[in-house]
């Protein structure tokens, strides 16, 4: 079985929190809201979105901790943007699986139809 | 940006085959097995079987293919959970999060149309992921060039 460098299973592991951190509605939420828009304010990240406060900043945490999402001080206040780099990598994960499944049904369509 | 998109995977393929005979080549694990590089000799798909199989692609011999069958609707669908990428024989996967595979047969002019789709990647860790075997050496490659092109991209 080929093997991967130290190095490139070491970068592959920093990003492997993003998938569990995305499996959660309400950061879903969160993390769809600051794809289509600028940093935001934790008070303007809760509007409309039915949670407290706190309960944004705990997603936030979350999502922060794996690495998908990143605070930044803007004067007195904090603004969170999102990291794309990190919902890039998942999205290339996936479109390689997704490439595996076109082979394997390849496959299968040679066999049933032969 | 579509987010939901990292959560499944969805194939459309028409088959110029009837129903009976692709419902088959799904449903019947031996059967199954020949096209998706396993060996199921003997093994039967049924409700909440868990079937075990040798991974017939030279590389990976030392693998053995698992999944457990989740529900069974005949010549319609059938699904199964599995650990889409255990492929170190040192861990014990039985605690980690599976996919979900279902395969979904509908009739098409001339033939079957086939929908399959593996959905739970969220929360699957991504290193997990990389390792995802599909019995093709080609498959292999290319996922070794993209995580080449991602390493080098987010270094």
């Amino acid at each position: 079985m080929p093997r991967r460098s130290a190095a490139a299973a070491a970068s592959l592991e920093r990003q492997a929190p993003v998938f569990s951190a995305l499996g959660d509605s309400t950061r879903l939420r969160l993390v769809a809201r600051l794809a289509g828009s600028e940093p935001q304010s934790i008070t303007h990240l809760t509007e409309g979105t039915g949670i407290t406060r706190q309960g944004v900043t705990k997603h936030l945490r979350v999502l922060s901790d794996a690495g998908i999402v990143r605070p930044a001080r803007k004067g007195r206040e904090t603004l969170w943007h999102l990291e794309r780099e990190s919902l890039e990598a998942a999205r290339r994960s996936l479109e390689r699986i997704s490439a595996l499944w076109d082979e394997t049904l390849d496959r299968l369509k040679k066999y049933v139809e032969e | 940006m579509a987010v939901e998109v990292t959560d499944r995977i969805e194939k459309k393929v028409f088959l110029r085959a009837p129903r009976a005979r692709v419902w088959s080549a799904v449903a019947n694990a031996e059967e199954f097995g020949k096209w998706f590089g396993v060996d199921l000799k003997g093994r039967a798909f049924t409700i909440g079987a868990t079937v075990r199989g040798p991974v017939l692609h030279e590389k990976y011999r030392h693998l053995t293919w698992e999944a457990t069958v989740e529900e069974i609707v005949p010549e319609r669908r059938i699904s199964w959970r599995w650990h889409p990428s255990a492929t170190d024989v040192h861990r014990d996967y039985s605690k980690e999060p599976t996919t979900l595979v279902v395969f979904e047969l509908a009739d098409a002019p001339g033939g079957t149309m086939l929908t399959v789709t593996e959905s739970g990647f969220d929360r699957i860790p991504l290193d997990r992921r990389d390792d995802a075997y599909r019995g093709n050496d080609s498959g292999w490659t290319q996922q070794m060039v993209a995580i080449e092109k991602y390493i080098g991209a987010s270094a």
